[in-house]
């Protein structure tokens, strides 16, 4: 086939302009949705276009040419074939009580896993402080959490100033980034085949288990649930929902039990890894305020039954958030049940 | 098998490429947006040093999140709404696309830039060097999961065809249909090789020089057979600028003529 250049480019320059445009206006306006008759224009305008690239590959010159002609088929491409619903406008409460707690019961199975996970660094952390209390320094490294629990407490009940006065703001957001991030690692540790995400669920178990058995056999449990519970209620399901995203990833890439190629696998799930890793930031920016502002004032401040009623009301609305919220409505994206 | 290229081919045959960037390009367009930041948070620096006289708790606690915020959401931020690019990409021509050649989802961006945690484990991006470098298609663990590749738009520089061919007499163009079925016969790899050979021509020893013409001569007089009185008492070398002449001046207008007409 011999191509004349020069009027080849002229006859097809306009169709590439209104292809162009198109692609320029569905780019701008996610909510665009076009008509019957401009949709066969837009699937016409892009077979052309297609059509006219086969026929300038041949062609040894003209390299800008192509390179604009694949551009645009690449572009009309992505659109024409995109099987994935077409994201629309964001609407954050409906997300926060649809979207989020659906996305968490739809994937609850590797919640489990995560709880099951932290549940077991909880028993060997706690099984070693009581067999070796000598270990705390290793099982704990942090020093404000090796005092003797009961000196503590007695330290925290005498304090008649407030240790927090004039930064609480910054304490606050120091410890809602600090926990994002501890997060949004532990979610990305799920591209190692889960094994980072599991050891960051079983040290923080570990931790935690290690801490609630020091001060229980110190006779500290209720400044314990004082001292935890309001922050604590939020910020562990947040770590815990973390490492659900961070195992989902791993599930993807193991891919057992799926005969899907892994793209597909991992374009499954992105979506719902998104949700649940926003959800998380959410979650602990609430839990950083109530650590600053309330977890860290004690007796004669506030009564521990205040603080642990509070955290107990915090536990049953946020499971019943995730258990309940958004039930009975359509999902919005159509990714697949565990 | 590594490549620099991706290649898609849609439903209806049609194939199109795109150039793969590599680490050390990425690398830089990184550095030119830690760059960026730096400089965003040295302003927001000098503002809350202002906002620090009247309340300190307040302005530290604003610059942590600020500086939160901004490390984590610039890429987010500008991959979407410069549609897969950010300041440092844009700089140096690059753009995050989806591996299938897909619409770039907002899933896609967040995932692939929250990834970069452990991309950066245990130091310098390390690993995501390691994986870009190894992965066929250089992606880092974030592009991975995220099924993203990051590509390349270079510049297509035009040779200077004015001062290689201008005021030379050009034989083959009197066969306007036989110059047609060339430029239809010959290659882009072909045509670049015969025009490389003729742009770097002072470059090679004299009788390399010959011998290079005459072997590339001889392959593209088979090409196309021109007749006898188009060709005989053509050297090979101002055959070779023939041939290019015809493939890479299709119009027959050369920039000396347009200027001279204007």
């Amino acid at each position: 086939m011999i191509v004349d250049l020069q009027r080849f480019i002229a006859a097809g320059r306009p169709f590439w302009a209104e292809l162009e445009g198109m692609l320029d206006r569905l780019e701008s306006e996610p909510d665009l949705r076009m008509t019957l008759p401009q949709l066969q224009l837009f699937h016409h305008l892009y077979e052309r276009t297609a059509a006219d690239l086969a026929k300038i590959t041949t062609l040894s010159s003209e390299p800008e040419t192509r390179r604009y002609l694949e551009n645009l088929v690449a572009r009309a491409y992505g659109e024409i074939h995109e099987t994935r619903e077409k994201q629309r406008r964001f609407f954050p409460l409906k997300w926060f009580s649809q979207t989020l707690p659906q996305t968490f019961r739809r994937h609850v199975r590797a919640f489990y896993l995560s709880v099951a996970i932290t549940l077991a660094g909880c028993a060997f952390g706690g099984l070693a402080i009581t067999f070796d209390p000598d270990a705390k320094p290793v099982l704990m490294p942090f020093s404000h959490l090796l005092q003797d629990p009961a000196k503590r407490v007695a330290e925290e009940e005498k304090a008649t100033q407030d240790r927090l006065a004039g930064f609480k703001t910054t304490f606050s957001v120091e410890l809602m980034t600090h926990n994002i991030k501890i997060s949004i690692f532990t979610l990305a540790l799920g591209m190692t085949w889960g094994v980072g995400t599991i050891i960051m669920l079983f040290y923080n178990g570990v931790i935690l288990g290690a801490v609630a058995v020091d001060y229980i056999r110190a006779g500290q449990t209720k400044f314990l649930l004082g001292w935890l519970m309001p922050h604590g209620v939020v910020e562990i399901p947040a770590i815990l929902i973390a490492g659900q995203a961070g195992l989902m990833l791993a599930l993807a890439l193991i891919g057992r039990g799926s005969r899907a190629p892994l793209k597909t696998r991992l374009r499954e799930i992105s979506g719902d890894i998104v949700t649940l890793i926003f959800g998380v930031g959410v979650l602990l920016v609430w839990a950083g305020f109530v650590e600053a502002f309330l977890s860290q004032y004690h007796e004669p401040v506030i009564p521990y039954e205040a603080k642990i009623a509070f955290g107990a009301i915090e536990l049953i609305l946020l499971s019943l958030f995730l258990a309940k919220s958004g039930t009975g409505k359509k999902p919005e994206s159509g990714n697949r049940d565990e | 098998m590594k490549t620099s290229t991706l290649f898609i081919r849609t439903p209806e045959g049609i194939v199109f490429s795109q150039l793969l960037a590599g680490p050390v390009t990425r690398f830089f367009a990184w550095f030119i947006d830690q760059l960026c930041i730096s400089a965003a948070m040295s302003v927001l620096g000098i503002v809350l040093n202002l906002l620090e006289l009247i309340n300190s708790n307040f302005a530290i606690a604003l610059y942590v999140i600020s500086y939160f915020v901004i490390s984590i959401g610039y890429g987010i931020f500008f991959e979407w709404a410069w549609r897969g690019q950010t300041i440092g990409k844009k700089l140096l021509r690059l753009r995050v696309v989806d591996v299938e050649g897909m619409r770039l989802q907002f899933n896609q961006i967040v995932v692939r830039n929250l990834l970069r945690f452990v991309d950066a484990l245990p130091a310098f991006y390390f690993a995501g060097g390691l994986t870009c470098w190894l992965n066929p298609q250089c992606q880092r663990l974030g592009d991975l999961a995220a099924n993203t590749v990051v590509i390349r738009n270079p510049r297509v520089a035009e040779p200077d065809l004015d001062q290689l061919l201008a005021g030379k007499y050009n034989s083959l163009r009197q066969y306007p249909h036989l110059a047609a079925r060339l430029r239809q016969r010959v290659s882009a790899p072909e045509a670049d090789v015969a025009l490389q050979a003729l742009l770097r021509r002072e470059e090679f020893d004299p009788v390399a020089r010959v011998e290079l013409f005459g072997d590339l001569a001889a392959h593209f007089r088979t090409k196309v057979e021109f007749p006898a009185e188009a060709t005989d008492g053509v050297a090979d070398e101002q055959y070779l600028r023939n041939v290019v002449d015809v493939l890479y001046r299709t119009r027959g207008v050369t920039q000396t003529e347009k200027t001279a007409a204007a």
